[in-house]
């Protein structure tokens, strides 16, 4: 357990124990629900014929997403409104965790996909966008007569 | 401690299915108390907020449409449900509870007990 050479050491100690803390977090990063400072949280995938992106963006109204393909990037934005109440009223906050304010994530896609054949959907607070690739990247199966 | 940490303190919870546990915001005024969870991919038929004793309880479980051969490239959420428990106060009246569920996002209000709303006292001299 006693690492270092010179227990009284206080900075290494220190150091040693800040650099547990920190591991004993980063070995399991999902109990820790979204990864803080990044919203929306995403899962990327793919499957033969397109890219699935999923963004967990809860409490948006869908028609404020700004969902936008550039030059192979894929860009999702927009402003997520807080709850919690003005300094002036009689309510007292005991946890904020929430994320509020303007939000920007990009994901850069692969080369084969059709910007122009894109399918985006908002539900149950997850934004789902959806793109095919091109239809030459695709396989095919090649029938032998 | 103060009073009001203790009132929506986590309960460690073992033996369950792994979760996430989701972020929340907890506001307190003269009537009750309001918590909003966010819980992105939660469909109302697959979550569970109930109270067992002293304890709210949150629950709920993803329903993603996916594509059947589909291959994770890059995953931030990494578990298909969220559970997070509270231990509510005296105060509260757990008979008085509402819960809403919009877009993924969780609101639950909790009305105080009568006995527990803040009173003036007016003071005479």
């Amino acid at each position: 357990m006693d690492s270092s050479l010179f227990p009284r050491d206080l900075f290494a100690e220190l150091e040693r124990l800040q650099h547990q803390m920190q591991q004993s977090f980063e070995l399991s990063p999902s109990i820790r629900g979204l990864a803080r400072g990044a919203f929306p949280a995403l899962n990327v995938a793919s499957t033969p014929q397109s890219a699935e992106v999923y963004a967990f963006a809860p409490g948006l109204e869908p028609a404020s997403i700004h969902v936008q393909i550039e030059r192979g990037v894929l860009s999702i934005s927009g402003e997520r409104s807080g709850t919690l109440p003005g300094a002036e009223g009689q309510a007292s906050v005991h946890v904020n965790e929430r994320f509020a304010g303007r939000f920007h994530r990009v994901i850069t896609l692969t080369d084969d996909v059709d910007p122009n054949a894109v399918r985006a959907s908002y539900r149950d607070g997850v934004l789902h966008v959806s793109i095919q690739r091109q239809q030459a990247a695709q396989p095919r199966r090649i029938n032998v007569t | 401690m103060t009073q009001t940490e203790s009132r929506v303190a986590r309960q460690p919870q073992a033996a369950e299915l792994p979760a996430l546990l989701p972020p929340v915001d907890v506001i307190e005024d003269a009537e009750g108390i309001t918590l909003y969870a966010d819980l992105p991919g939660v469909p109302k038929e697959r979550l569970d907020v109930h109270i067992d004793g002293e304890v709210l309880v949150i629950e709920g479980e993803m329903g993603l449409e996916m594509p059947k051969d589909m291959e994770a490239t890059h995953v931030e959420v990494g578990l298909p449900r969220y559970r997070r428990v509270f231990t509510l106060s005296r105060e509260l009246d757990p008979m008085r509870m509402s819960a809403e569920l919009k877009q993924g996002v969780l609101k639950v209000f909790i009305h105080k007990a009568e006995h527990a709303r803040p009173r003036r006292i007016e003071v005479s001299g």
